[in-house]
């Protein structure tokens, strides 16, 4: 069984009088035990619909349509307090940037024993232990040196592992990373991944990981949906949406990434721009940069398509290309 | 061709100004201000220096409606000459203080090291003697008058605009544009003149505005002290010092200096601080 | 195809001053004895991880900063040794295109007075027609249209953006451009699009480049031949189609291992380097990778290795270089 569970999520907001919609059409599940990747370029809704999962997008004046089912529980029926005990112990987050969202004036191994207290009722000395054994289990050296020292004291990759542990110490259900690779180095980037992975496996819990990167989605996710301008185009297993990509944005955006030994004058690129929110054009909202659209795109937004129980697209012309 | 249409930058100041209800009773009150201290000798029911002792020390009433001072000299009259004074010495001197820390400042910025260490430590020193000290120093020194007041309180305040602009300098000498300006060839004049100081500017405006109202309430306090302008011409702190040996028997030639000063100084401040949300506007939709 | 650019045994170190009176209390050697040529119509890529020294590499070329040491022949005359004059008229043959496109151009200039400022600059004489004539043509040339000349830059999207800035960086008709990660701040559609008119242009215009970024794959793909720098140094020069093959330095193998393909089945990522890049500060002798290198011996730390030939094509900085 899925452990969330999101069903045609929808947020809107009004901005200067106007409604805006930055997030329309959103479903997907995630199972426990699996990465769950979410890729799209700016603006394309990645970030809020993190925070909706995470019930934080009605406290900025957002409204949500839809549902988010966590454990047989929709989220978005219960009360702000309701959520506070959910957001943390169970849904944990893990933001973009380690360097900002660590206390400069705090032992970083005390910021990670303040965040337990506060969700599991625990001694502080067998806190302590926890969290360097915690430590230890994301292959940090010497965690019992490392509890004891600030953030600034620590390199970039050792400053996200401490936040990841954070995310962690509460043993959460699911957890939302939210580009937690784009402030470091390649190859500690290839770190963090590779230990992302290792934690949803060993600790049999979701991840929902946001990336940009399509070659970080296919090497660690089990699953991917892919975002457009706030509208969720195409969600599937990662071996079918990579080799056979239903829709046409997937396809391009994929031609869009060069790789070793790829032939001059190969690169393929999208034409025009990624649109913002209040200049999404009406139906489809990749059509004016889709090398396939016609009047039915221009007019009408598509469904989202099940097409087997896990995966969907929404393209008018899915159904004929098929054919 | 319409997308990127400009409103000419003023229009669009006005704008953002008139939906800053504070920012509107500022203006209104500065350009009363203005407005009295321009046609003052037309505005003034008598003469500023006529005396009348005969009606000395009179409280308010239909013929002096602001009552007459211990020479019988009309309140009024002389309240709105002080305009004048205090609008002229309030502005000249933030001009010499402005001006002064711009070059030092941007000198400071600009070329850094030696240069940066001594003019920031000069600055510095100023900037830590409190502000009257300072101005009767300098009046001590070339003499008492209203020129002589304007200069002190332009010596006395230009260390902030130095420090403001220098700081301002420093973090805009590192911004990618300069370097790709450097990079097109630019001499040190086109990279400061053209592009470091334009930007810079605004948070120097908004000190001035502010600066406005410190200057004038400055220049009350040398008055106040006999340092300022010389009888007869009436300066609002003269007129309160007058003042204060008549107390109990005619408040009013202290209260109604006073509120001019106040009234002013406020419209100085709710004016700027206008400014500085205008200008935080500015910088939002740019970043 | 001569050579357009030759650079010797550039280096630049910078004091960190500290404590009570600023004293020097060490020193971060930024760039370390570099030295490679750049072709006519080449584009030489350079890669590394921060800290590295490839921004501070492109600033030396150009003397936005002042080197320590070294040479720079732009068409055989020592660029380092140009009168501050010399040096103002050379700019014109030397641009840069900057990575960050949201602060490379004066916020409150719009992009025609931003394209117009080089030839001011310059002391080129243009009528009102010429002008116009010149930026119209400028901003076509990089995909954009006149109307945009009259927008402020916060007006443009990102890649529009970065497009004004490629056309200053033409404005001059430059021939040989730094690209400092220009894409680095652009999305994935809009990469390739400058990707692809940076092609164009360098056909069009005979252009040569050096192209600055973190990303190999596009390196590998964009440029000719590609420079890998670990802490100030080269440690490789190899060329960029063949860089999957023939690369022989552990840290270039690296590299390659850490990149996330976008194939699921080619499950190649792996965390091919433990540890980060050291600080830069006070660095010891030996090789500058030996404390992360897996194939380290003792002479890596005694001796600090010097580039050289390698059979497979290139030049590496490696006392064992990996060849098979």
């Amino acid at each position: 069984m899925s452990i969330l569970q999101v069903k045609e999520l929808q947020v809107t907001f009004v901005v200067d009088k106007k409604k805006v919609t930055p997030i329309e059409n959103v479903s997907f599940e995630m199972n426990a035990g699996e990465v769950l990747g979410m890729v799209g370029e700016t603006g394309s809704g990645k970030s809020l619909t993190a925070h909706a999962i995470m019930g934080l997008t009605s406290l900025v004046g957002g409204t949500i349509g839809g549902s988010i089912t966590f454990k047989g529980r929709d989220l978005l029926l219960l009360s702000e307090k309701e959520m506070q005990s959910v957001r943390g112990s169970q849904i944990a987050f893990i933001p973009q940037n380690p360097m900002t969202s660590l206390d400069p004036v705090y032992r970083v191994g005390n910021q990670i024993v303040e965040g337990l207290c506060k969700q599991v009722k625990i001694g502080k000395r067998q806190a302590k232990q926890q969290v360097i054994e915690l430590m230890g289990k994301l292959h940090i050296p010497k965690p019992d040196r490392v509890f004891q020292q600030y953030p600034h004291q620590l390199s970039g990759g050792l400053k996200q592992r401490i936040v990841i542990a954070m995310g962690l110490c509460a043993n959460p259900s699911i957890l939302i990373a939210d580009e937690p690779t784009t402030a470091l180095d390649v190859t500690v980037q290839a770190q963090i991944m590779l230990l992302f992975k290792e934690m949803t496996r060993t600790r049999n819990i979701g991840l929902f990981l946001i990336t940009h990167d399509l070659g970080v989605i296919a090497q660690v996710c089990d699953k991917v949906a892919v975002m457009y301008a706030g509208t969720m185009v195409e969600f599937g297993k990662i071996r079918e949406v990579f080799n056979s990509p239903r829709h046409p944005y997937t396809k391009a955006l994929l031609q869009c990434i060069p790789h070793i030994g790829m032939e001059k004058g190969s690169l393929a690129a999208i034409f025009g721009n990624v649109p913002s929110v209040d200049t999404y054009p009406s139906g489809c909202r990749y059509h004016p940069r889709c090398s396939s659209s016609d009047s039915l795109c221009e007019e009408s937004p598509p469904l989202l398509l099940q097409i087997e129980s896990d995966s969907r697209v929404a393209c008018h012309h899915y159904l004929g290309k098929k054919d | 061709m319409t997308k990127y249409k400009h409103k000419p930058p003023w229009v669009v100041v006005l704008q953002r100004f008139s939906a800053n209800k504070m920012g509107v009773i500022g203006t209104i009150l500065i350009a009363c201000l203005v407005i009295v201290a321009l046609f003052a000798p037309l505005l003034e029911p008598y003469s500023y220096k006529e005396q009348n002792i005969a009606i000395a020390n009179e409280p308010p009433s239909l013929n002096h409606i602001m009552g007459t001072d211990d020479f019988g000299r009309d309140l009024l009259s002389r309240t709105i000459r002080g305009a004048r004074i205090s609008f002229v010495v309030g502005v000249l001197s933030v001009l010499i203080s402005v001006v002064i820390g711009l070059v030092i400042g941007s000198i400071a910025g600009f070329y850094g090291g030696v240069i940066d260490l001594v003019l920031t430590t000069i600055a510095d020193l100023t900037w830590s003697m409190p502000a009257i000290l300072i101005a009767l120093l300098l009046v001590a020194i070339i003499g008492a008058g209203l020129e002589s007041v304007v200069v002190a309180i332009g010596l006395s305040y230009w260390a902030q605009y130095a420090r403001l602009v220098r700081g301002q300098i420093l973090s805009l000498k590192s911004a990618v544009f300069i370097e790709a300006t450097k990079s097109m060839g630019a001499s040190d004049y086109v990279i400061l003149f053209k592009h470091l100081l334009p930007n810079s500017l605004s948070p120097v405006i908004v000190a001035a505005t502010i600066g406005i109202g410190n200057a004038i309430v400055l220049e009350a306090t040398l008055g106040f002290l006999g340092m300022g302008a010389q009888p007869p011409t009436p300066s609002w702190g003269a007129m309160m010092s007058n003042g204060t040996a008549y107390l109990f028997i005619s408040p009013w030639m202290i209260i109604f200096p006073g509120l001019a000063m106040m009234i002013t100084v406020l419209g100085f401040n709710l004016f700027g601080d206008a400014l500085i949300d205008i200008m935080d506007v500015k910088n939002k939709e740019s970043s | 195809m001569g050579k357009l650019l030759e650079i010797n045994d550039l280096s630049v170190s910078f004091d960190i001053k500290g404590g009570l009176f600023l004293r020097t209390i060490g020193t971060i050697t930024a760039v370390n004895k570099v030295s490679f040529t750049i072709d006519k119509g080449e584009i030489l890529g350079v890669v590394g991880e921060s800290g590295c020294g490839k921004s501070t590499l492109a600033r030396l070329i150009l003397r936005l900063v002042e080197p320590d040491s070294g040479s720079v022949l732009f068409n055989g005359t020592d660029v380092l040794k140009m009168s501050k004059k010399a040096l103002r008229r050379q700019r014109r043959h030397m641009q840069m295109v900057f990575q960050d496109p949201y602060s490379a151009m004066d916020p409150r200039y719009t992009i025609f007075r931003s394209l117009i400022e080089p030839f001011q600059i310059q002391g080129v004489k243009l009528n009102h027609e010429e002008r116009r004539k010149k930026i119209d043509d400028l901003l076509e040339l990089v995909g954009l249209s006149s109307e945009h000349g009259s927008a402020y830059p916060h007006e443009l999207s990102g890649g529009q953006k970065q497009r004004a800035d490629i056309a200053r960086a033409l404005s001059l008709s430059p021939r040989f451009i730094i690209l400092d990660e220009p894409t680095a701040a652009l999305d994935v559609s809009v990469q390739a699009q400058i990707i692809k008119l940076l092609e164009g242009l360098r056909e069009r215009l005979n252009l040569t480049f050096l192209f600055i970024s973190h990303d190999l794959s596009l390196v590998s793909y964009f440029c000719d031949r590609v420079i890998i720098m670990y802490l100030g140094s080269i440690v490789e020069n190899v060329s960029a189609h063949l860089i999957g093959k023939t690369a022989c330095h552990p840290y270039t193998r690296a590299l390659i291992a850490s990149i996330f393909k976008t194939v699921p089945e080619e499950n190649t990522a792996t965390a091919a380097l433990e540890g980060e890049v050291p600080s830069p500060f006070n660095l010891p002798s030996g090789c500058v990778f030996a404390s992360r290198c897996k194939y380290v011996q003792s002479l890596c730390r005694e001796q600090t290795p010097i580039l050289k030939e390698s059979p497979a094509g290139g030049q590496v900085a490696c006392h064992f270089p990996l060849y098979n």
